[in-house]
């Protein structure tokens, strides 16, 4: 050995020369390497987005649930439906239910078997138009409207007086005022249910629940069963707190009815985060699908394109060993720029995925919510992804022998 | 007596196949550190295999090499190709520059796998390419060079990493008159640096700048040429050593 030349030591290559070479690399053929990148950008944004969206709109779909219906609990006796032919629910039903904790209003209603009785309004407004209709009447107690949430256009609702004295007063819902050419009470309007003549006290706007009540007739409870001689409420409706309706829901039969609570089906409102869970599999299991193949099709366009990349530099593998890069070294190369082409695709994919999920939260005036953890994640996804696919090509250019390499020019 | 920078005993390379072919058969030579030897031949005489197997790009299938006191037999690829790195210039007939790179950039990547600091190596560079009358088109790509400065760029690349040996291959041979002389020209100054030069060639007029020519024909040497004359081939061991 002569003197002056220092010891042989393995050759090696520093990281930050490596991520040099990698971007020099890429950027050399930025068109191509954009070309590259665009199938995992279009999987990793599907996946983004589909997850963002379905999270946002879950979200959205659980706020309306926790408004409503998380406090909606209906009791019904365990009967067939239809007109009321037992008693099996008491007629102080709602009384008894209201002393629950959680409950903040309880009614009980019934459809009113009227026996084929017509509804009509006494003819002052247009003689020419019909005015005689088959409504269906309903028969409730005063709380229900609180349970049921209904708001009212005019007049208002009827009392616990008029349903003890029997009055004979009636409630009706928007359409049915509609039909019956009522839009207001200022001029105390009476309706004719068959031949009795009622007084229509309240016209309402809307409800909450029951949206039946919306077309209907209602009367006391009191009255029905003096008139139409109603057996007992068909059902009753609790509006409870938020958080309480499960609780009320087991307990309301037993305030019923203590010796059989099994005479009543319930209806409940379903668990918040299985309802949450189901809607999302739901709407995902498609896109997720959608995006796993764009990836695995991306994953192919990287080791596609890596590989030409490695056949038409052949003669660079071959000068890069000829200045003294291993076969480790080549290998670390074509690895280190498929990487980056996942890194690449992942972060412009995740940054598309999140606009997307963001403007569609936009045009539909939600909240858009998405885990932190997935535009994260999904470089690393990216990478790993750009990293299986050279894995390939990298083999193929380490295994080049330097001779054969240098034979192709660059 | 002077060092051997390279000594082949009895080299041999056969590639096997449905017909074989013996590209070397029972090669020795010996050259000393800061000699300049030229070898000779007609296509197919297997001077490039002999290159490739001086410039640790191949093995010998038998027989030993010798580079710098170091037995190529007894490394595995990968301090081989650290040999190469460390040991030898490289100097291709079609310059092998990166086409996306400027020519500073490609001078550069002689030290990527060397263990050279990052810092100074543009400055080393520069300075390389000072040393072949090219600063001034550090920043060119090699698609805006003539060809002889490409090999210039070239040659810069080969010196950077300062090897003991410089290995030519025909490194005139994609130029013209002009830019085969002044590519020459360097090579002459630097073996008057004492650098070893090894080059092939199947032009005379080049081979006559170095200080002994070395001829091949069917994978043997058959004879060796200096300043002084002829000298058969059973004698060039005794010669140079």
């Amino acid at each position: 050995m002569t003197p002056e030349t220092p010891a042989l030591r393995p050759s090696r290559i520093s990281l930050r020369d490596l991520w040099s070479e990698a971007v020099a690399a890429c950027l050399a053929r930025p068109a191509r390497a954009a070309l590259t990148v665009l199938g995992t950008v279009l999987g990793i944004a599907a996946l983004v987005a589909t997850l963002g969206v379905s999270k946002t709109a879950s979200g959205q779909i659980v706020a309306r649930f926790d408004a409503l219906a998380a406090t909606d609990v209906t009791v019904t006796p365990r009967t067939a439906a239809g007109p009321v032919v037992s008693r099996v629910i008491p007629w102080d039903a709602a009384s008894r239910i209201r002393r629950l904790a959680g409950v903040v209003a309880a009614g009980t209603s019934a459809d009113v078997d009227v026996k084929g009785a017509l509804v009509r309004s006494v003819p002052l407004n247009d003689p020419s138009g019909q005015s005689t209709f088959q409504l269906p009447v309903k028969a409730a107690s005063p709380e229900l409207f609180a349970a049921i949430r209904a708001r009212v256009a005019s007049g208002r609702v009827f009392d616990e007086g008029h349903s003890v004295r029997g009055d004979r007063v009636a409630v009706i819902g928007p359409a049915a005022a509609d039909r019956l050419n009522l839009t207001g009470v200022d001029q105390q309007p009476a309706i004719f249910i068959g031949e009795r003549l009622y007084l229509v006290i309240g016209v309402l706007s809307d409800v909450a629940r029951q949206a039946d009540m919306l077309g209907a007739v209602i009367i006391p409870e009191g009255t029905a069963r003096h008139e139409f001689g109603l057996v007992a409420p068909g059902s009753v409706q609790i509006d409870t707190e938020i958080g309480a309706a499960r609780l009320i829901a087991q307990q309301a039969p037993i305030a019923l009815n203590p010796d059989n609570p099994a005479l009543f089906r319930v209806a409940q409102p379903p668990d918040a985060q299985g309802t949450k869970n189901a809607v999302k599999n739901d709407l995902n299991a498609l896109f997720i699908i959608l995006g796993l193949v764009s990836l695995l099709v991306g994953a192919l366009g990287i080791a596609n394109v890596t590989l030409v990349s490695v056949l038409e530099r052949i003669g660079e593998i071959g000068l890069r060993r000829a200045l003294g890069a291993g076969r480790r070294h080549i290998a670390a190369q074509f690895l280190t720029e498929s990487a980056l082409m996942g890194l690449f695709g992942g972060i412009i994919g995740a940054s598309l995925g999140t606009s997307a999920t963001v403007l569609v939260a936009i045009y539909r005036h939600w909240t858009p919510i998405l885990d932190p953890k997935v535009p994260l994640l999904a470089p690393l996804v990216g990478t790993s992804i750009g990293l299986i696919s050279g894995l390939y090509p990298a083999w193929r250019a380490a295994r080049l022998q330097p001779v054969e390499a240098l034979r192709s020019a660059i | 007596m002077t060092v051997a920078l390279i000594e082949l005993v009895d080299v041999c390379r056969r590639y096997d196949g449905d017909t074989p072919v013996e590209a070397l058969r029972d090669v020795n030579l010996v050259i000393p550190a800061g000699d300049s030897v030229a070898i000779v031949g007609p296509s197919g005489s297997g001077k490039s295999t002999l290159l490739h197997i001086i410039g640790c790009l191949d093995r010998p299938t038998s027989g030993t090499y010798c580079l710098d006191g170091i037995d190529t037999g007894n490394i595995g690829d990968s301090l081989l190709a650290s040999l190469r790195g460390q040991r030898i210039g490289f100097v291709f007939q079609s310059f092998h520059l990166l086409s996306f790179r400027t020519a500073i950039d490609n001078v550069m990547l002689a030290e990527v796998y060397l263990r050279r600091p990052r810092s100074g190596r543009r400055d080393r560079a520069l300075a390389a390419l000072d040393r072949v009358g090219l600063a001034a088109r550090a920043e060119h790509l090699p698609s805006a060079m003539s060809g002889g400065e490409r090999q210039r760029v070239a040659i810069a690349r080969a010196l950077v990493t300062e090897p003991p040996l410089l290995l030519c291959d025909e490194p005139t041979g994609n130029l013209d008159s002009a830019n085969t002389a002044g590519v020459l020209a360097l090579i002459d100054g630097l073996r008057a640096d004492q650098l070893t030069v090894v080059m092939i060639t199947h032009d005379p007029s080049v081979a006559a700048h170095a200080n002994r020519i070395v001829g091949m024909v069917d994978g043997q040497l058959t004879e060796h040429v200096t300043d002084m004359g002829l000298i058969p081939a059973g004698e060039i061991r005794r010669h140079t050593t």
